[in-house]
């Protein structure tokens, strides 16, 4: 079987899946689109109250849950959007240099 | 089972990261969401029409699904999945798949209002079991926002822009959920983000696990082709239905129900003027467009309270 | 033991899919292959097949439901006609480069422009380079072992083409023939049970299929489709040799009708080969040394092959029942004319584009044709190489 990590932009044609198949789950979770971001969001964990309403809003799920509470950010995959900001009734993120 | 938010948010993820959606992109939110209501015991196969979404989440060899994926075009998302459905039956007449599989569509309102439109009708009327879900972000956002049918009057649209004359998109948008009602499929809804998702995960799991066609509707926000800033998206959500311009109701069986009724129904302009798409609506002599879409949205309103009563 | 029933070439798809027992049917109706879902609905009513019959709203659809299926990992077949195929145009390519082995059949008809329901092969030849394996039959004998022959070339390991199995719309599709009918066991030991490696309803590993390929990668994937176009010929010879085991009957690329020592050969496409055989017959009898090349399978090209069957010609006609509008010939006679220039004593070829929308050839018109063909052959000048049989001119 051809794997995802195998493929490159160096991969001659015998060595790419037929059709462009793939036959993993998730392997985007590899590419970092983190270098995207032009703000960075800081999770405030003293102003946490763990409501977890930032979470359903992240497009790239990049607030993960475990145990019940969220963790920090998953900057490998978070764009910067802001909206965890919006969301978030306490004010526990905010963007880096912007902690007020 | 009443929804239990923190435990639906530590079931893992099975739309993740590495995506290219742009930055703020809503239908990110509506696919975890989405995908987040089925069961972990169940299997998907995901159809999904060319657009945003297909070109970000799949970009060899780059997949942002943990399900087995198909795409196939932009028109026939229905249909491909109508054909992924029927050999599932198939399949297991003969006994060569034994596990629970779910079908679960994406389409963006191009893909799904307009140019998909077609093939959504047929698969829906055939009946197969399967989900459709619609993103609904209200234009082209793929091709660089060209207006659609579910685009609403006045929006700035690349192909029906504000110009001297003629001063964004002149209809208004098609009622995309009202025409699935009236194909008679067991469930219709339509929802978006608000508070802790309780609507669209619940809206969601029915879809899924009610036997036979359904329909979702899913209003998405684009931070691009609406010209507002990324972060404003919960706002923006929370406007839509609370101006009423997006009620959140479900139609089960033919019976409609509003899921949510705004404390205190907001005025239009107040969800206008976050978005850029219709700025020309608050310069001096165009007040009328405000008092216009006002009125479009009173008229539905009041519609669809009297469907629902 | 072989037995022998009167079908219509549609018939006779319908009972080979009945005895194929696919997954899915996608299907919608057009003229002149209606008849092939109308048959196979009935075997589904009547419960003969186990096969899921999607009735949709359009060819559109039907090639997609062809597509969800193939990629689930079920046996999908369709047919169609004409503007229906027209339709499936984008799919076609999607089929194709997703690699999915679908079985269409095709009752070729004249595509639109002025409306017009009867046979020419425009439908099929415009999906020519789609990336379809076409096979295309004389008569209900050869739809019918064509149809049986289609998934086990399909489905061969590093071929996972697509394949189109074209007969003559009307002229084919709705004429009666005896046929020669091979037992439900047979055929279906014949193409054995599906089981592809990888399929979207395999629960213990997903599968993601049709991705969005940057520049970096779409050019590595045409390669390999095209890689399995070529190995789609070997694919072709060995299930024909395997059904020739199976029923007595031989299929090859093409057939070379008294082509031993011909000098003047026609080469041409589907049922035409009847009325041209006849004309072969009158002429050899004069003494005449005139043959006859029946492609049947055009995609991939046997162009080395056909090359070879024609190189002892001094002249030879290629045959278009399909207007390309290039200008200069048909697509039949580009390809031929194409395989000819490797040769090193290379014949004289013209193109004639005929029968466009059921118009009939008699053998009157195709000896005339040889008439001309020899006239070529003995003063070595080809005149007017693009030209149009059977049209009335001022």
């Amino acid at each position: 079987m051809i794997y995802a990590k195998d493929i490159n932009e160096k991969t001659p044609w015998q060595g790419l899946t037929p059709g462009g198949e793939i036959y993993e789950p998730a392997t985007s979770l590899t590419f970092n689109t983190g270098d995207w971001r032009t703000q960075t969001p800081v999770f405030l964990a003293d102003k946490c109250k763990q409501c977890l309403l930032c979470v359903p809003y992240c497009p790239d799920s990049a607030s993960p849950v475990k145990d019940g509470k969220r963790g920090e950010f998953d900057l490998m995959h978070c764009k910067g959007c802001g909206i965890c900001i919006t969301a978030c009734p306490f004010d526990a993120i905010v963007f880096e240099g912007e902690e007020g | 089972m009443a929804y239990q938010f923190k435990k639906e948010l530590e079931k893992p993820e099975r739309f993740v990261g590495g995506h290219r959606l742009c930055a703020g992109c809503g239908a990110g939110i509506t696919c975890r969401a989405v995908m987040r209501a089925l069961e972990p015991e169940d299997k998907a196969v995901i159809t999904n029409a060319t657009g945003c979404l297909e070109v970000s989440t799949f970009m060899y060899p780059y997949t942002s699904w943990t399900e087995s994926y198909v795409h196939s075009a932009f028109e026939n998302a229905a249909a491909t999945c109508s054909g992924v459905e029927a050999c599932y039956k198939a399949l297991r007449k003969t006994g060569k798949v034994k596990d629970n599989f779910k079908f679960i569509t994406f389409g963006g309102d191009g893909g799904t209002y307009d140019i998909g439109f077609q093939s959504l009708s047929g698969a829906m009327e055939r009946g197969h079991d399967m989900v459709y879900v619609c993103y609904d972000n209200e234009a082209y956002m793929n091709t660089g926002i060209q207006r659609s049918s579910s685009t609403p009057r006045f929006a700035d649209a690349t192909t029906a822009p504000v110009g001297k004359e003629i001063k964004g998109k002149q209809q208004d948008k098609k009622d995309l959920t009202a025409i699935m009602v009236a194909h008679g499929i067991p469930y219709v809804a339509q929802s978006t983000f608000i508070g802790n998702f309780k609507d669209l995960h619940e809206k969601a799991k029915k879809a899924i696990y009610t036997e036979g066609p359904c329909f979702l509707n899913v209003l998405s926000p684009c931070p691009r082709g609406w010209q507002y800033d990324t972060a404003l998206l919960p706002k923006i959500c929370q406007l839509a239905v609370d101006t009423c311009l997006w009620p959140l109701y479900e139609v089960v069986n033919g019976e409609w129900r509003l899921t949510y009724e705004p404390k205190k129904k907001m005025p239009i302009e107040d969800y206008m003027r976050l978005q850029g798409r219709f700025k020309h609506c608050f310069q001096k002599g165009n007040e009328w467009m405000l008092e216009s879409a006002q009125q479009y949205v009173d008229e539905k309103w009041e519609q669809l309270l009297e469907k629902c009563r | 033991m072989a037995h022998l029933d009167r079908l219509s070439g549609n018939e006779a798809v319908a009972v080979a899919m009945r005895q194929i027992d696919p997954d899915v049917m996608g299907a919608f109706p057009i003229t002149p292959s209606t008849e092939i879902p109308q048959y196979f609905a009935q075997y589904v009513a009547d419960g003969k097949v186990h096969t899921e019959l999607v009735t949709v709203e359009s060819e559109h659809s039907s090639m997609s439901v062809c597509i969800g299926a193939a990629a689930a990992g079920g046996r999908a077949v369709s047919a169609t006609s004409s503007a229906g195929l027209a339709l499936m145009y984008e799919l076609l390519y999607v089929a194709a480069s997703s690699r999915l082995p679908i079985v269409l059949a095709v009752s070729t008809r004249a595509l639109t422009g002025p409306i017009n329901i009867n046979n020419d092969h425009s439908d099929a030849m415009g999906a020519r380079d789609s990336g379809w394996i076409q096979i295309y039959a004389e008569n209900n004998q050869e739809v019918y072992d064509n149809y049986v022959q289609a998934f086990p070339i399909a489905e061969t390991a590093g071929v996972r083409l697509p394949v189109m199995i074209c007969m003559d719309g009307f002229i084919t599709s709705h004429a009666v023939e005896n046929i020669e009918m091979l037992e439900d066991q047979q055929v279906k030991d014949f193409v054995g049970e599906y089981n592809p490696e990888h399929f979207l309803l395999n629960s213990k590993q997903p599968l993601a299929v049709g991705p969005y390929d940057v520049t970096n990668y779409y050019m590595e994937h045409k390669k390999q489709e095209a890689e399995a176009m070529k190995d789609a010929k070997q694919a072709i010879l060995d299930v024909a040799k395997r059904f020739e085991e199976m029923s007595g009957r031989k299929y090859g690329f093409f057939e070379e009708y008294r082509m031993e020592d011909a000098e003047e050969a026609l080469v041409l496409i589907g049922s035409t080969a009847g009325t041209a055989k006849a004309a072969v017959d009158e002429l050899r009898a004069q003494g005449r040394k005139v043959g006859l090349v029946k492609v049947r399978v055009f995609r991939p090209f046997p162009a080395k092959e056909l090359a070879q069957a024609l190189s002892r010609c001094k002249a030879v006609a290629v045959m278009d029942k399909c207007e390309g509008f290039s200008a200069c010939g048909g697509p039949l006679f580009a390809e031929t004319r194409s395989a000819l220039y490797d040769l090193e004593n290379r014949p004289k070829a013209i193109s004639i584009v005929y029968g466009l929308g059921g118009r009939d050839v008699s053998t009157t018109d195709i000896k005339k044709l040889y008439d001309r063909l020899e006239n070529i052959a003995e003063t070595g000048e080809t005149g007017e190489i693009y030209t149009h049989m059977g049209v009335r001119e001022a």
